[in-house]
């Protein structure tokens, strides 16, 4: 980390990587709904940016998802970079046709001829009682895409670099905010700082036990490590991008712990943790101690109550209890 | 014919038309004698009947504007300038293919005659459209994109959304929907209440043309005036070409589906011949001019399917290039 960092909430961290990277880069544009000022996004991310860089570069839209991706899709063909922000990550659901059929293929189908060079901001809930279809996380569905990157950061520097290394990527890139770190702050290099897509983070290092995951969970894990202390020593992995995904890292930590669990938000059913299970199966069968465990949100829907909610959503306890049927 | 004087085009333009609608039927024959015979197994989408649009439209276009089409899209395709020689080669799935073989007739790209985008997805391509003219407004590079689709793409949202886009951006795009009166094996009667489609160019505040577009004169005319409105900063227009799909959905089609009269008398109004007379009749040409051009065409078509068979199948490991910029596995 440069010596010049500065301390800033993730928000913060991900409105000064767009703001460098409009500056710095004239084929950078910006695109969505409500991100103009004054109002600066649903969630002030991109506040101040409409004005420094102009309407034309920061540019408002309808409320039209597909028409959203379909133009950053064309204006990437055509050299430019745009970062369409889709609000919140259920409504990639509304313009899963030209994320999946046209942005994730266009390299392909063209031969290489082509490339779509877009990165779709989007920020994912969960917790907040905002009910079924606000609170979705959907990672897995874009894993399971050949074409499209998938990046989660956790930390405002990892938000700064991520997102830098994103927007400069020749392809498409799929950058989730956890909405619930928006406001967590941590030091954050000033000026240029890229963070290579594909470089999990060990957070802890430890012996006993891996823990694998990525956004909002890493804080789960690490404070559930902490608890651990002087009993079971965890070790937490973040991933940071999930496509392309540090295989190298997850097998050195897992060859040394012989135990993994793997912590998303997500549903268990078919999310990633189900296809790093079967990774680390495959790699170290014979090595593993105990199978690879998942902690995940339950197979529901996202319910609106309070109380159901945190019945739904994966918790420290579930990561408490995951550590110690894989360690006992 | 047409009641619209052919007077103000030059007998250049329409020969070149005349040209690029040759080039197109041979290409298009060939496949479908390719199919006849047994010698490919692929699922064809004719243009047949529709080669008029895009040729007029074309005749309006540089060789940097955009183009995106849809599944059947020879005819754009070739009016656009994509080389015979890599496109025959695709759409048999070969390694010289305009697209290693890996895209296939749904999906042409070639970004050198200006072709961008050839989508499965019925509308999928106009957003994208959008973007491509969003690039030549931001960058100031005079450039026009057009996207054809059919009639049937005209009740899919991203129309919708897209339409709307390029009104309030005021885009340097021409949507041209090539009406065929049949969304693959359904009546337009049967999916649409307004009589025109053109009309819903107003609810979105564009432009919005009807035009027969199996007439060269009438087509040519109201492609110049929407690619002249989008390239002069004027914004997008909706042109409606009406025409009709010869061939079914998809070669083989048995057309259960076709009212009868209707198919005849569309038959017999086929527009290549109509066009071919009026060019004599108007001394644009001489009958040994427009046999030359046709043999031309022929000539490079089946130079262009020789060229297509001797193309080597492309490399199993070439599978894994071309899904990101780095090759990972």
């Amino acid at each position: 980390m440069s010596a010049e960092a500065m301390e800033l909430t993730m928000g913060a961290a991900i409105n000064a990587a767009l703001d460098e990277a409009l500056t710095s880069d004239p084929a950078v544009f910006l695109l969505g709904e409500d991100i103009m000022d004054p109002a600066g996004g649903v969630m002030q991310i991109t506040k101040g940016l409409s004005t420094k860089h102009g309407r034309d570069r920061v540019r408002e839209t309808p409320i039209s998802e597909q028409a959203i991706v379909g133009a950053a899709i064309g204006a990437a063909m055509a050299g430019l970079r745009p970062v369409p922000e889709i609000m919140i990550m259920d409504f990639l659901a509304v313009c899963a046709d030209q994320l999946v059929n046209h942005a994730a293929k266009l390299r392909f189908m063209s031969g290489g001829r082509t490339n779509v060079p877009l990165t779709i901001r989007c920020l994912h809930t969960g917790g907040f009682q905002m009910g079924a279809q606000h609170s979705q996380t959907l990672e897995a569905w874009l894993c399971h895409v050949p074409g499209i990157n998938v990046v989660f950061p956790s930390t405002p520097a990892d938000a700064k670099g991520l997102l830098t290394a994103c927007i400069r990527n020749d392809d498409p890139c799929v950058f989730v905010e956890p909405a619930a770190l928006y406001g967590a702050t941590g030091p954050v290099p000033a000026g240029e700082h890229v963070v290579p897509l594909g470089k999990a983070d060990v957070k802890r290092a430890g012996s006993d036990v891996t823990l694998i995951t990525y956004g909002r969970q890493v804080h789960d894990c690490l404070g559930v490590a902490a608890a651990f202390e002087g009993e079971i020593d965890v070790e937490v992995l973040d991933l940071r991008s999930l496509v392309p995904w540090d295989a190298e890292a997850m097998l050195a930590s897992v060859a040394k712990t012989r135990r993994a669990v793997v912590v998303h938000q997500a549903v268990r059913r078919c999310g990633v943790g189900a296809e790093i299970a079967a990774f680390l199966s495959e790699e170290l069968w014979g090595t593993l101690a105990a199978p690879v465990l998942r902690v995940g949100a339950k197979d529901t829907p996202v319910p609106y109550a309070k109380e159901l909610e945190e019945f739904h959503l994966p918790s420290a306890a579930d990561i408490t209890e995951a550590v110690r049927a894989v360690t006992k | 014919m047409t009641t619209v004087s052919t007077e103000a085009m030059t007998a250049e333009t329409l020969l070149g038309m005349f040209r690029t609608v040759s080039r197109i039927h041979a290409c298009d024959e060939r496949l479908r004698g390719l199919l006849n015979q047994g010698k490919i197994f692929i699922f064809y989408y004719s243009p047949r009947g529709q080669e008029i649009i895009p040729a007029a439209v074309s005749a309006c276009l540089s060789a940097d504007d955009y183009v995106v089409t849809t599944y059947r899209g020879l005819h754009d395709e070739i009016a656009k300038g994509t080389p015979l020689r890599p496109l025959m080669a695709e759409i048999l799935g070969r390694s010289d293919g305009t697209c290693r073989g890996k895209g296939g007739p749904m999906h042409i790209s070639d970004p050198g005659s200006g072709v961008m985008v050839t989508t499965g997805i019925v509308g999928g391509g106009i957003p994208i459209a959008n973007g491509l003219a969003l690039a030549s407004q931001l960058q100031g590079d005079g450039r026009v994109t057009v996207v054809y689709f059919g009639d049937g793409a005209a009740n899919i949202g991203a129309f919708h959304e897209a339409l709307n886009m390029a009104a309030v951006w005021s885009l340097p795009v021409v949507f041209v929907c090539q009406n065929n009166r049949y969304g693959e094996f359904t009546p337009l009667s049967e999916t649409q209440r307004v009589e025109q489609l053109s009309s819903r160019a107003a609810g979105y505040g564009l432009a919005g043309v009807t035009v027969d577009g199996n007439d060269p004169v009438a087509m040519y005319e109201a492609a110049r005036t929407a690619v002249d409105r989008a390239r002069a900063g004027g914004g997008p227009t909706l042109i409606e070409a009406m025409t009709y799909r010869l061939m079914g959905h998809f070669y083989g089609d048995q057309m259960p589906y076709m009212d009868q009269a209707e198919y005849q008398a569309a038959l017999a109004a086929d527009p290549l011949p109509r066009f071919r007379a009026m060019l004599l009749e108007a001394g644009h040409a001489t009958e040994e001019q427009l046999a030359a051009i046709e043999a031309e065409a022929g000539a490079e078509a089946d130079d262009a399917v020789e060229f297509a068979f001797a193309s080597p199948a492309p490399e199993p490991l070439s599978l894994f290039e071309d899904v990101y910029a780095e090759v990972r596995r």
